[in-house]
């Protein structure tokens, strides 16, 4: 893909609702490299919390709608792995009956990238100019990791900012539990992969754990408030944006 | 039949998520053997390859599953092996009571049989009055103990060796010891025995391969060479999809599936067993049996959705990275494939209706897929029999399970399909969240099925102002400046 101008942004409905201050701190990172910003204003939710669930007619009513508002984008950018999962690969079990959406599906999931994946590998930019001070270790997120295979990149951007110190836990690619409806039905389960995470994270000693999807990260933090550890969390696009 | 209900399934995972013993057990499986794995896969040519080239084996033997299948028959036919096939897993059991019957046997040992734990073999036989042993040292230890398997390849990996220590004291009249050797000195002896006066041995089969018309057995104890050509007779027990249609497949599943299971280049022995003995042949039974099983085997083959399902060479790989099966161990799934397969191939054989909470127990994170030596999509099945789960599918017999989620998620994305009405709802639910108890801002308390996210997790509130309100905001703002 050539350097875009001008990006489209797609915010997961968990930062447009509950973390908006991590959709703006992607803004001010991308603004920083000179690019034009839109928001398409009545864009919701992928439907990936149907899909996963097995709802797949209700996420397929959402995946035709986000097809129709980000149709003419040239380049769309999310803050969030699994959410670009979805509409890169599972909009594509959706309609794999239906050519014509099938083939709208694809073009629009060729042209979507996840925040970080974005930065290194279509504007090819490791060193965004922020500044962090601290130690802090990074949490793969399954969608992100496995799914769109972006491993390096955050680490490449967090190598970069100044000040931070960067800690890998142990199994940092191991699922914090979170898995959507499954951290409600099934919580004795979802709580005991959280608590392995959380010992992990705190081994290193860090006081920060860095991720790349709202998702994981409010799991993560959830039980972070709950038991009053001292760990901070963050998106990848807070430290970014050279906030602290 | 072994049964299992969600409720059942959130309870005993709740009791095995404490078991701290279990978790170390469990650690060592995932530290040595499943996050190896890949690491051996690669250094067999062609490399980072290799799960792609045994990916294609398998679906290319198991597309031509009827022809693989009679090749397999007419070859171990000729040399005076007598095959079966099963369709249900009553009719294998049926079958092997009246070899059983005919040859008046008192004493089976039995090695590497996962089919003979789905179709319930052991209690059949015993309630025959035969007496059945298993000889895998794992196996023999649950056996005694008087339990299910725990892992598909490691079955009494649920065990400190303090506990078997006890348990060879109590069951064998051997004086306590918790020294592993001395351990499996007893359980050689005592097994010796069995082996030395059984009349019949039954054991599964790792693979067979359809051109030489045998069956591979791998173990690393040896038992399984005992158990197959000591007894007069040998039945070999083996679902109708694992089987390799050439040598050279055969050889490359071989390599894959030692590494996937154990993390070894190759076992430590390897049996090759396809027919009775040979007039100038030393040892061997006197007849020889294999029993195909298909037990609802063939009706995954039919649904192209699920058939990927029967590539599977049960390595128990997907065990050793999955994180939900390393918290709450093979007894909660009820089952005695457990892990990310038998999440999979345990609904589409007893009923996906009847193992919803194995659908849905899982965090569809992926790693059993990365893990798989043939590349297996666990997570996409996964998902589609959630699917089936959600809408009902005759084809399956499944009914739709909830109408009050069906309800709520029609109603979710019909608000998510108008912004208006999205913004509306959330500005409602702003002012309602006010009223659920919170503390440094976080919900400590949400209602109805959300509340299983509250009891051990805070939950975070709707910003005052949603980013697409920021941002409006910022672009009016902006103007007016
Ligand atoms: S699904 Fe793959 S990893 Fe799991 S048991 Fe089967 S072959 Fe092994």
């Amino acid at each position: 893909m050539n350097k875009p101008q001008r990006v489209t942004l797609f915010m997961q409905c968990i930062v447009d609702s509950c973390f908006p201050q991590v959709g703006e701190a992607m803004v001010a990172v991308l603004e920083r490299q000179g690019l034009t910003l839109e928001y398409p204003a009545d864009q919701t939710c992928c439907g990936q919390p149907a899909f996963n669930a097995g709802y797949r007619n209700e996420a397929a009513r959402l995946a035709r709608r986000f097809l129709d508002v980000f149709e003419d984008a040239e380049c769309i950018v999310c803050p969030s792995g699994s959410c670009v999962h979805m509409v890169r690969h599972h909009y594509r079990e959706l309609f794999a009956k239906e050519p014509r959406l099938l083939a709208r599906a694809e073009r629009v999931g060729a042209r979507t990238f996840e925040f970080t994946e974005f930065l290194v590998d279509v504007l090819g930019v490791t060193d965004v100019g922020a500044s962090w001070h601290g130690d802090v270790t990074y949490h793969d997120s399954c969608h992100l990791l496995r799914g769109l295979g972006v491993k390096d990149q955050p680490r490449a951007l967090l190598a970069a900012v100044r000040g931070l110190n960067l800690i890998e836990m142990t199994r940092s690619d191991e699922c914090c539990g979170f898995g959507g409806t499954f951290s409600a039905k099934y919580p004795e389960i979802s709580e005991a992969l959280l608590e392995t995470k959380l010992a992990n994270i705190q081994a290193t000693g860090a006081g920060a754990v860095v991720g790349c999807d709202m998702g994981c990260l409010m799991h993560m933090q959830g039980m972070i408030r709950r038991r009053e550890l001292p760990i901070s969390v963050h998106h990848i696009a807070e430290i970014l944006a050279g906030r602290q | 039949m072994h049964s299992q209900t969600p409720l059942k399934y959130r309870e005993l995972a709740a009791g095995a998520v404490k078991d701290s013993q279990l978790h170390r057990a469990l650690g060592m499986m995932r530290d040595k053997v499943g996050r190896n794995a890949v690491n051996l896969y690669n250094q067999i040519a062609p490399g980072q390859d290799s799960r792609r080239a045994a990916k294609a084996v398998r679906s290319r033997i198991v597309d031509n599953l009827d022809v693989v299948l009679e090749t397999l028959t007419e070859n171990i036919r000729a040399r005076g092996g007598q095959v079966y096939l099963a369709d249900t897993g009553a009719d294998a059991v049926e079958y092997c009571l009246q070899v059983a019957r005919r040859h008046q046997v008192r004493r089976v040992v039995k090695g590497k049989s996962m089919l003979s734990e789905e179709i319930c073999l052991n209690p059949a036989l015993e309630a025959a009055g035969i007496e059945t042993v298993e000889t895998d040292l794992g196996e023999y230890i649950v056996q005694l103990k008087g339990e299910a398997p725990s892992h598909i390849i490691a079955p009494a990996i649920h065990y400190t060796r303090e506990q078997v220590g006890a348990l060879f004291a109590e069951k064998l009249g051997e004086p306590y010891t918790d020294d592993p050797p001395s351990l499996t000195a007893m359980a050689r002896k005592a097994l010796r025995e069995k082996m030395l006066t059984a009349d019949m041995g039954i054991s599964g089969g790792n693979t067979a391969c359809a051109e030489t018309g045998h069956v591979t057995i791998v173990s690393n104890e040896g038992n399984i060479r005992m158990t197959s050509t000591m007894p007069r007779v040998h039945i070999v027990l083996l679902g109708i999809e694992k089987i390799a249609a050439t040598l050279e497949d055969h050889d490359i599943l071989l390599r894959m599936l030692t590494r996937a299971a154990a993390g070894q280049k190759i076992s430590t022995y390897i049996s090759y067993v396809g027919g009775p003995r040979l007039p100038d042949e030393p040892d061997g039974p006197e007849e020889f049996h294999l029993v195909l099983v298909d037990n609802g085997r063939s009706r995954i083959l039919a649904d192209p959705d699920f058939r990927e399902v029967l590539h599977c060479v049960r390595c128990g790989g997907c065990l050793n990275v999955c994180p939900v099966y390393l918290n709450i161990g093979g007894h909660s799934y009820g089952s005695p494939y457990c892990g990310p397969i038998g999440a999979v191939f345990t609904p589409l054989t007893r009923g996906i209706g009847e193992c919803s909470h194995l659908c849905q127990g899982e965090t569809l994170c992926g790693a059993c897929k990365q893990v798989c030596p043939v590349d297996n999509d666990l997570p996409r099945m996964l998902s589609l029999l959630r699917a089936k789960l959600a809408d009902g599918d005759p084809k399956w017999d499944v009914l739709p399970q909830s109408r009050a989620a069906k309800l709520a998620f029609t109603a979710w994305s019909l608000v998510m399909s108008r912004r208006g009405l999205y913004d509306a709802l959330r500005g409602l639910a702003r002012m309602g969240q006010r009223l659920l108890p919170r503390r440094d801002g976080w919900i400590v308390r949400l209602p109805g099925p959300l509340g299983g996210w509250t009891r051990g997790r805070d939950f975070p509130p709707l910003a005052e102002e949603s980013f697409g309100e920021r941002w409006a905001r910022r672009n009016r703002d902006g103007r007016d400046a």
